[in-house]
């Protein structure tokens, strides 16, 4: 019988290497392995030791049972007629109590530790002066940014701006089915249930743009609704704020017609702030233009993609609830002029 | 040694009472069915209490009246008293009190299946009203369907037991029966508890 | 000899007689024929049925998921529209989960347990019979609307409202959710039938302390199912109502959206268990055959098995951690679904002193449960980090999460079932399966699985969400991605390996013999393939490793083969009491018929009637089924049912 040359043993832990280097996650804008805000920065080193600690496990009883398997010399299948040794039964139970005793200590560490993180997190650092409310649709996200005055209050679709720094407030509204909020960079994540609304909070300790996704199966084009959180300035943010209160100036010449044309056609999904335009079905496009992205994180934001979009949004999301505005070219025209005014 | 030896002790053959395979495994049906009325009656707690029900919804049109069902539920537990005097006829070999029992049982089982059709009927909510109007049906539904079965159950058995097949060696049939009926009337009270007693009680909106 | 036909004295005599075999023989031997195929309530030939079966479906899901595997190999691909990569992924894990991973266990079960603990058949041969029907028949109702595009799409969990008529008006929804409740009887019926065969039928002197681990495995895993089942049972249906019936069950506002994932958990994180245990028991049952030493700490074991069973029934809303729940309620599960490590680690420890104590024979079946261990270590650990609540708040609903349940259900069913058919295939067909073949077979299955699931646990930690049809480009998956199909194609090649094998040493293995693993077990003092009456007469066991007592130091030979009671006055077994295994009756066993597959029958009309709103089908179904259950129990004279005619 030839012996074998069992590699499995190493196997793991050098494919583990191999695909740990650093530029793998470096690169990965949803990994929660860094993370950039005190939420998830708490959650982090816990993640990291649990990893240490299932590795090291595995090597442990992998070259235990390498160890075992080869630490006397195997025996051949048995010809009939002619029985095998058999060993004693009993012994052997102090493995059982060493290892089981040992795992009990690593596991009981474990829970102290998880429930230390979680009582550290259960409340936001200080006091969030920044309130949104989020309610998934299917495959976009409601931004709602509420404030004690009802006037401060305003709506915008898949970009969440705050400031860094300061905790925010998250009121979770579920819309259609199930989805889930998750920007893994700043925190974990919670879902959106239809008939109740869910609570969280999130800081950002450095500026930056975070990207997060859906992440809760929700039909069709699961698999196509992100969203972005910008982290500014405490200056910055306040800017922006004031700038999402402002109605969008008025259209003149072409981009007026196109205004119109808007109305038409998609005012009755989509709304804009100081026009006729109200409907709620779709994303508020008040400020279209200052966004990253279009379709909830698909495409970059300029107007080519824009235009792409709204001529065949079947083509590029299929499924999504945006039909096509069936508009021909001139109108196509006077709609992109008129939403490119949108800033 | 010799060619056939005897064991020493006599051992029952066949179907014999609660040695029988079909006892026990009605004993785990048993088990299993009291799971599916406790998640039924689970989804009548946690929808009563998780949801936020406007006031007067839960239940719908305030407490179950129990005109109808407090006499149904004595009259489910005497079909119960009825069938357990039949299990103990035929351990004594009385065919004719085996008999009589479980066609007692059956018929009272049936009175109650059209007693609480009536009741089902004159409700002034229908199935699709609400959350509470699906739990009511659904629930009852379940435990009607249960009754019905039980019926054809105890039919079957006394027509059996009429035409001899028992006796006090071996009744294996009707104890097993007679267990999947006294099952199905305890279900009874735990549903009657929930749905007619806890809104008294304290546990409506 | 007796002194009426209601109790008697039963022989005890030698089993070798060949008059007395040539007897049995004709008493338990079935009809044959397209009918005797139709009839049949033997054991051995449902066993085999099922793991046919389930096999079938293993790889019908197995090509479903490399279809998809090429889906996501690359970025931003267009091969499947979304609609039939979410049909895909759902029937995939239904497939899988509820069509593969517990029938292939009941088939080891319902084939082995009677020979492992000294009986006949089980305890209830036509119910048996009716759970395999049931099965098939849920089978093909669940894929009849998969093949004509009508199948789940909403993941084989079901979440509402996705899965609600709002949102999902085909009738893709009522297949799964009626077809789920057909499936359930057959888990029930099965369930009732090795409780009852474990509490009753062990052959004389299989004590409770000395009953085979593989038996422990399965008769948790079923104890289990019998409280478990209901749950999900009730999901479907409150689900198929909310869609019929216009009920608000599930409604948001007026029902509760979390009812269904309590209630589908409720069974679910069982259910998980349920179809790991018996596997877990079948290691246990053959490893020591490989390390030639019994089983360190069979109580312990046994003990841990139950326990874990246990547990599993309290931790079922770790799969709810991201749903809003008060954090200090969720913070028991998730100290439960911590704690619940243990029993497993007792498992492990077992294993690998077992190993290390041993002297191994490095048979197919070995390597495959030797891997096992391994994969068995590296499912647990991922399970315990998705444990803590907080980080399974970045972790769940990534690809973390599918390498975790990829591990168990491949590392902790697939390799020990695969090993479990090269240690029992000889003694089910009399042939060996070939070793060479099989060493292939291990190799590919173990390199191909780890190259292709490893990698998605860092995928998971990149933060890939699961069940997205395509990713961006610049995610930093991409490479893993691809390693991963790679890797599953390897994996499935390994699997087809494994079948040749199968086909190949069906048709031209070597003889077997009665014990060619010179194993312990009482399955193996009987002849392979066994004769339709499994024991000439039944055996009397004296300690867990029969026909190792005189050979393992210490110990003397107790254990009767080849003398014990003959129950030859019809189709009998000996039932037992279910601590000490004391004989206290003379059973009967029922012959062959037709009636459990036209009750399954009758039963499927039902279940048809109601998808299609066809509902005189459905009464038809519902009667024939009354009319089938009256004439399945009617008392019958040779079941020992009535009363003995008078004597003249």
């Amino acid at each position: 019988m030839r012996p074998l040359r069992a590699r499995y043993g190493l196997y793991a832990p050098a494919m583990a290497g191999l695909l740990f280097a650093g530029p793998a996650f470096a690169q990965a804008p949803l990994t929660y392995l860094t993370s950039n805000g005190p939420n998830a920065d708490a959650i982090r080193p816990l993640t990291w030791a649990l990893i240490a600690v299932s590795v090291i496990v595995c090597l442990i009883i992998g070259g235990l049972v390498l160890a075992g398997v080869f630490r006397r010399p195997g025996l051949a299948l048995p010809e009939p007629g002619s029985p095998m040794e058999v060993g004693p039964e009993g012994g052997g139970l102090s493995w059982l109590w060493i290892g089981v005793g040992l795992s009990s200590v690593v596991l009981v560490a474990s829970i102290v530790w998880t429930v230390a993180v979680l009582a550290h997190i259960a409340r936001p650092p200080a006091k969030p002066d920044t309130h949104i409310e989020v309610t998934a649709h299917q495959w976009w996200w409601q931004v709602n940014y509420v404030a004690d005055d009802p006037a401060l209050d305003f709506e915008t679709a898949n970009e969440i701006h705050i400031p860094v720094g300061r905790p925010v407030a998250f009121k979770l509204i579920g819309g259609d089915v199930i989805h889930s909020f998750w920007v893994p960079q700043l925190a974990g994540k919670t879902d959106l249930i239809p008939g109740q609304t869910n609570e969280m909070w999130l800081e950002a300790s450095k500026p930056g743009v975070y990207r997060g996704q859906c992440a809760e199966y929700c039909g069709i084009e699961h698999a196509h609704m992100a969203f972005v959180v910008v982290a500014q300035s405490p200056e910055d943010f306040a800017r922006w704020r004031a700038h999402q209160l402002q109605a969008p100036p008025a259209p003149t010449g072409q981009a007026a017609r196109g205004a119109e044309e808007f109305q038409m056609h998609c005012g009755g999904c989509h709304s804009v702030s100081g026009t006729q335009s109200g409907g709620d079905l779709g994303p508020n496009l008040s400020h279209l233009m200052q966004r990253r992205t279009l379709a909830a994180g698909m495409l970059p934001n300029d107007a080519a993609h824009l235009a792409q979009w709204i001529s065949d949004p079947q083509n590029i999301k299929p499924g999504v609830n945006m039909q096509d505005p069936k508009l021909s070219r001139a109108e196509l025209s006077d709609v992109l002029t008129y939403l490119v005014t949108l800033q | 040694m010799p060619e056939r030896v005897q064991l020493q002790t006599r051992l029952p053959v066949g179907a014999a009472d609660t040695r029988s395979l079909g006892w026990w495994a009605m004993i785990f049906v048993v088990f299993t069915e009291a799971a599916l009325f406790a998640y039924l009656l689970f989804s009548y707690y946690y929808l009563a209490v998780v949801v936020p029900h406007t006031p007067g919804t839960f239940p719908l049109g305030g407490p179950l009246a129990v005109k109808l069902a407090g006499p149904n539920t004595a009259i489910l537990l005497i079909s119960s008293a009825f069938v357990a005097w039949a299990q103990t006829g035929i351990e004594r070999g009385n065919k004719w009190r085996l008999v009589g029992g479980l066609g007692a049982g059956a018929l009272l089982g049936t009175i109650f299946l059209v007693i609480q059709s009536f009741e089902w009927g004159n409700q002034k909510f229908d199935i699709p009203s609400s959350a509470y109007s699906s739990l009511y049906y659904v629930v009852t539904g379940f435990h009607m369907a249960h009754v019905l079965v039980g019926v054809l159950i105890l039919m079957a058995l006394t027509v059996w037991a009429a035409m001899g097949y028992f006796n006090r060696f071996r009744y294996a049939h009707i104890h097993i029966g007679a267990l999947y009926w006294h099952f199905v009337d305890a279900v009874w009270i735990a549903i009657f508890f929930t749905f007619y007693l806890t809104p008294r009680l304290g546990l409506m909106s | 000899m007796s002194v009426s036909g209601y109790e008697r004295a039963p022989a005890i005599a030698d089993g070798s007689r060949p008059e007395l075999r040539r007897h049995l023989e004709l008493l338990w031997e079935g009809e044959g024929g397209f009918i005797g195929w139709l009839s049949t309530v033997d054991h051995k030939k449902i066993g085999i049925r099922y793991i046919v079966t389930a096999f079938a479906f293993l790889v019908i899901g197995g090509l479903e998921a490399l279809i998809f595997r090429i889906q996501l190999a690359w970025p931003n691909t267009h091969l499947l529209t979304p609609e039939q990569y979410d049909q895909l992924f759902s029937t995939h894990g239904m497939t899988m989960i509820f069509l593969y991973a517990f029938p292939v266990l009941t088939g080891f079960s319902v084939y082995v347990w009677p020979l492992v603990i000294g009986a006949r058949d089980l305890a209830l041969p036509r119910l048996n019979a009716l759970s395999y029907w049931l099965y098939l028949a849920a089978g093909i109702f669940m894929y009849a609307a998969f093949l004509v595009g009508f199948g789940p799409n909403d993941g084989w969990f079901n979440y509402v409202p996705y899965a609600s008529r709002d949102y999902n008006g085909g009738p893709n929804m009522d297949v799964y959710a009626l077809g789920m409740v057909l499936l359930g009887i057959s888990t029930t019926t099965g369930a009732v039938n090795f409780v009852v065969t474990f509490l009753r039928l062990r052959c004389p002197g299989m004590s409770i302390n000395r009953v085979p681990m593989v038996t422990w495995g399965t008769v948790t895993a079923n104890a289990a199912n019998i409280f478990a089942v209901p749950a999900v049972s009730l999901a479907f249906f409150e689900l198929w109502c909310d869609r019929n019936a216009g009920t608000h069950f599930f409604t948001p506002h007026e029902g509760q959206v979390l009812l269904w994932q309590h209630l589908f958990w409720m069974f679910a994180h069982p259910w998980v268990y349920v179809i790991v245990l018996p596997a877990m028991g079948m290691v246990s049952e053959a490893l020591p055959v490989f390390t030639r030493r019994p089983l360190v700490g069979y109580a312990a074991v046994a003990l841990g098995t139950i326990a874990t069973m246990v547990l599993g029934f309290g931790v079922w809303v770790h799969h709810m951690f991201a749903t809003g729940l008060p954090p200090i309620s969720m913070s028991f599960f998730s100290a439960a679904s911590i704690i619940i490590v243990i029993p497993s680690a007792v498992a492990v420890f077992a294993w690998v002193a077992t190993i290390w104590l041993g002297r191994p024979v490095f048979a197919t079946t070995f390597l495959f449960f030797a891997g096992f261990v391994f994969l068995f270590t590296l499912a647990g650990v991922s399970g315990y980090m998705t444990a803590s609540l907080p980080v399974d708040w970045q972790l769940t609903d990534t690809y973390f999460v599918v390498a975790h349940i990829h591990y168990v259900l491949i590392g902790i069913n697939v390799f020990p079932v695969i090993g479990a058919t090269y240690y029992w295939f000889p003694k089910m067909t009399g042939k060996l399966m070939d070793e060479r073949l099989g060493r292939w077979n291990f190799w590919t299955m173990f390199l191909g699985f780890n190259l292709g699931f490893f990698p998605m646990h860092i995928t998971g930690l990149l933060g890939m969400p699961r069940r997205i049809y395509t990713y961006a480009d610049g995610m930093g998956w991409d490479w893993l991605n691809l390693i991963t199909t790679l890797g599953s194609f390897v994996f499935a090649a390994g699997v087809l390996l494994f079948f040749i094998n199968v086909v190949i040493s069906y048709r031209r293995g070597r003889a077997a013999g009665d014990n060619p693993w010179d194993a312990p077990s009482l399955e193996w003092s009987t002849s392979s393939p066994p004769p339709p009456y499994n024991f000439a007469v039944i055996p009397t066991v004296a300690s867990r490793y029969p026909l190792w007592e005189g050979r393992m130091p210490g110990s003397s030979r107790q254990t009767i083969t080849q003398s014990g009671l003959v129950l030859d006055h019809g189709k009998e077994q000996i039932g037992t009491g279910p601590l000490d295994a004391q004989a206290d009756i003379i059973l009967k066993t029922p012959e062959d018929t037709l009636v459990p597959l036209i009750l399954c029958l009758a039963v499927t009309a039902f279940f048809v009637g109601l998808l299609l709103h066809w509902w005189w089908l459905g009464i038809a179904g519902l009667a024939a089924t009354g009319l089938s259950l009256v004439w399945w129990h009617w008392p019958r004279e040779e079941l020992g049912e009535t009363a003995e005619p008078e004597n003249a």
